[in-house]
């Protein structure tokens, strides 16, 4: 897998834990939803936690683990289901400042989706980054210079633009 | 002209429609750079189709039976004069020099190549148009009622709103990838020209105790395989909240949508399965539980909006022109025009005029880009140079003074574009159907045409008197044929064309989802099967009868027996 | 080799113009008169895998097989109403398409 932050491919310092293996004593473990509970029963104090979770996750169910989760690392099943950010923008209301990310087949052309609904991470399988690469995400971010909309991460506000040209 | 005139970005500009300012102009041109892009990339292979399919039909553009299509929004249905020059230009460049008005307030075109969308999107853009969201599964073109503004029963215009949704909508970061498509409609009138009980969304401008203006929101409406009538959400949001009631409907919609059969993935099923109270909760408690400062409904922002949308200059005239009342009697044709074309308009002196892109015989909703040179000098020679385009794909002019009407009949009958049968039975919805469209399962315009040709005394047609026909050439119902008075659905049976006929479908607020007439005909059969109902309709009605409102009191179980008994006479139906 | 039902041809969109192709025995044809007959499941199945690997190369998309009837003088009509008005262009409209005089087909 490829790991795309701020437009470019990072190494990934986390560290996917298959639910049968042990709870780690030091580093990054991503654990699966299933096993959340495990681990944050048990994980030591000095392990970062992350979660993967499914789009269909109901987000009041990560409530009470956000403030311990650093990671948590939202499924896409396919690129074209947009529930992943409905999910994300939930997850970010709660009150989640970690890093979010998007796991699975996203594009490039959905990178100012993604980072306005409150990820920051982007993480695409290496076939994909073969035809997707650097430049393209960044071309795609750059691509949106001011929203319409409020309340979404974005470079500028058209609505919050106007209003700052009407006061003048 | 440049992209983009600052001088003209305002309201006092002598039109009566929204003008970009710089951030609408840098968005829409950073949208037609963003396709270009994309496009380079699918011709090298960075996106594969099933990629990039998204995307492209996000910009209007399908992939049909012959060729690519583009449609491209004219959002609220209002357009001016030089975008709609501009509309025929591009045909001539870069198709075959015409275009379709379709049932949602777009123009399509149907030979676009794949590699000169993205010119043809910065022309439009020139021309502040575009074709965002015209298709995909985001938030469509937000279309309103095409006599806004002008008719006498409005409450309030309801293109602000249309285009404060617009705006709203257009790139939206979390709703761009919705289960399936989301239509908005929004009117503010007493009578529905909009058909909002048939969107996945329908706003009525209503005032409530207080005299404050809001909206009626109706959701979950829709024709397509499974048809439904729309159910009210809420009786009355505040304009401050509408923004955040809406985020609240789409957000529901997107998580809890389904997704694993784009059949049943419109909101319409999600509201029919779980049922409106459901929904209603669900909506309610994620509109609660917003942050709706976020969406700190700016007053100003929404004025600003309106002021585009304030009349134009009109004259002091008398309610009634002397000179029309003349001329109607000296040209009986120009008289019967009137009588079917013309509509009141709330200003006395003046008229609204439906152009019927209808002619006997013709292709419903296409106009060559000649016809379309001819509306745009019509619009401003009488005009005030706007121009309209209606849900039954005619175009309107909706300011034009009663003594001129005789001077603007003429330059129409010249372009063939006085055919006087405006909401008559020639009047016809159809979709391309498949002459042009590869969901299609059967060809629909054929059917228009042998039927207008059936019905072609344009006397005759007075004496029925108004009444809607609508033709889907599939399940899908771009052609409305759910909620037509007669509606015509073409389907694929044992391997031949064959046409399924419903009566009683209403796209008012009076929806109501038109009954199965029997078993399919035949395309030749069609133009008598519809005869037969008609003429039944003629000998049964009461005086001043719609048709819709005789088949309402003698029952659906009437028209059946007529054909069945037709049927035994020998006409094979 | 086991037999059709009907004989078949490939038909396709060209990706950068949008327009039907047809697979025939040098590449992809603008006239379905040069297209190539599969006549067995072999043969059809190879007209398809070279059509699979023409989507990859990003020539061509919407790649399907169509039964045909062959005439006498060996040119392929499709069965089915669909395909028949994709060689041909609108039923509504003669003057567009390949049925056009003049389309892009009839020009050496």
């Amino acid at each position: 897998m490829a790991l795309i932050s701020d437009g470019r491919f990072i190494e990934d310092d986390w560290r996917r834990l298959a639910d049968e293996e042990a709870l780690p004593k030091s580093g990054k473990v991503v654990v699966s939803l299933a096993r959340l509970e495990h681990a944050l029963a048990h994980l030591p104090e000095g392990v970062s936690l992350g979660v993967n979770i499914p789009n269909t996750t109901d987000p009041t169910s990560l409530t009470r683990a956000l403030s311990r989760l650093e990671l948590v690392e939202i499924a896409f099943p396919a690129f074209a289901d947009g529930r992943g950010f409905s999910l994300a923008r939930l997850i970010r209301r709660a009150g989640f400042t970690g890093e979010l990310r998007a796991s699975g087949r996203l594009l490039a052309d959905q990178y100012a989706h993604a980072l306005g609904c409150g990820f920051n991470t982007i993480e695409i399988p290496d076939e994909l980054a073969e035809r997707q690469g650097e430049s393209q995400w960044q071309a795609a971010r750059a691509a949106h210079a001011r929203t319409y909309q409020r309340g979404y991460v974005a470079p500028g506000s058209i609505l919050d633009a106007r209003r700052k040209a009407a006061a003048q | 002209m440049t992209a983009h005139d600052p001088s003209l970005a305002r309201p006092n500009a002598p039109t009566t429609t929204y003008r970009y300012d710089e951030y609408d102009a840098t968005f829409v041109r950073e949208r037609v750079a963003e396709f270009r892009e994309q496009v380079r990339r699918r011709l090298e292979g960075a996106l594969t189709e099933d990629e990039f399919r998204p995307f492209r039909l996000m910009n209007g553009l399908y992939l049909q039976l012959h060729a690519y299509m583009l449609r491209v929004a004219i959002p609220y249905g209002t357009l001016t004069a030089r975008q709609m020059r501009r509309l025929a230009d591009i045909a001539d460049k870069y198709d075959r020099g015409y275009g379709h008005f379709t049932t949602r307030q777009n123009l399509q075109y149907n030979w676009p190549k794949l590699v000169d969308t993205p010119d043809i999107l910065e022309s439009l853009a020139e021309v502040e148009m575009h074709a965002i969201q015209t298709s995909g599964n985001c938030i469509r073109n937000v279309t309103a009622d095409h006599f806004s503004g002008v008719a006498p029963d409005e409450i309030e215009d309801p293109r602000a709103t249309a285009e404060f949704l617009r705006q709203w909508s257009s790139a939206h970061p979390e709703f761009s990838f919705l289960p399936r498509k989301f239509k908005i409609a929004v009117t503010g009138a007493e009578h529905d020209r909009a058909a909002i009980m048939v969107h996945d969304v329908g706003l009525r401008i209503v005032k409530n105790d207080a005299g404050e203006i809001g909206y009626q929101v109706v959701v979950g409406g829709g024709l397509g395989r499974t048809p439904f009538v729309g159910k009210i959400i809420r009786d009355y949001v505040s304009r401050a909240d509408l923004l955040a009631y809406l985020e609240a409907i789409m957000r529901v919609y997107n998580r809890f949508g389904r997704r694993d059969n784009k059949y049943k993935a419109r909101i319409k099923i999600l509201v029919h399965e779980k049922g409106i109270d459901e929904v209603r909760a669900a909506v309610e408690a994620e509109f609660a539980a917003m942050n709706r400062s976020v969406f700190s409904f700016d007053p100003d922002e929404f004025e600003r909006i309106a002021a585009f949308f304030t009349p134009p200059p009109y004259e002091s005239l008398p309610a009634e022109s002397a000179k029309l009342r003349t001329q109607r009697v000296a040209h009986p044709a120009f008289g019967n025009f009137v009588d079917v074309n013309v509509s009141p308009h709330r200003v006395p002196g003046y008229a609204i005029v439906t152009v019927s892109l209808k002619p006997i015989g013709g292709i419903p909703g296409d106009a060559t880009s000649q016809q379309m040179r001819v509306l745009a000098d019509a619009s401003e020679r009488f005009g005030f140079g706007e121009l309209r385009v209606s849900h039954e794909q005619n175009i309107i002019l909706p300011h034009v003074k009663q003594e001129d009407l005789f001077d603007l009949w003429k330059l129409l009958d010249g372009a063939h574009l006085a055919t006087a049968n405006a909401g008559l039975v020639s009047d016809i919805i159809s979709c391309p159907g498949l002459d042009y469209c590869s969901l299609a399962t059967a060809r629909s315009i054929p059917v228009a045409q042998a039927i207008s040709k059936r019905f072609s005394d344009l006397s005759r047609q007075r004496r029925i008197g108004k009444l809607g026909i609508k033709i889907s050439g599939c399940i899908n119902a771009c052609g409305h044929h759910h909620v037509g008075a007669i509606g015509i659905l073409g389907l694929e049976k044992k391997g031949q064309e064959s046409y399924q006929i419903t009566l009683g479908g209403d796209p008012t607020f009076s929806a109501s989802i038109g009954e199965i007439l029997g078993p399919g005909v035949s395309a030749e059969q069609v133009p008598d099967v519809i005869e037969h109902i008609v003429d039944f309709y003629l000998a049964e009605r009461l005086e001043g009868e719609a048709f819709i409102e005789t088949w309402r009191r003698i029952g659906h179980a009437r028209f059946k027996d007529v054909l069945r008994r037709e049927g035994e006479d020998g006409a094979d139906i | 080799m086991p037999a059709l039902k009907h004989p078949q041809i490939l038909l396709a969109s060209d990706l950068s113009d949008g327009e039907v192709v047809f697979l025939g025995a040098e590449g992809w044809e603008r006239r379905h008169a040069r297209a190539r007959v599969a006549h067995d499941k072999d043969e059809a199945a190879a007209l398809e895998s070279f059509g699979k690997a023409e989507i990859a190369k990003n020539r061509v998309v919407d790649v399907y097989l169509a039964d045909v009837e062959v005439g006498a003088d060996g040119v392929p009509t499709p069965l089915h109403y669909r395909e028949k008005m994709r060689l041909k262009g609108p039923s509504v409209r003669p003057d567009l398409g390949k049925q056009a005089k003049g389309a892009a087909h009839d020009r050496p």
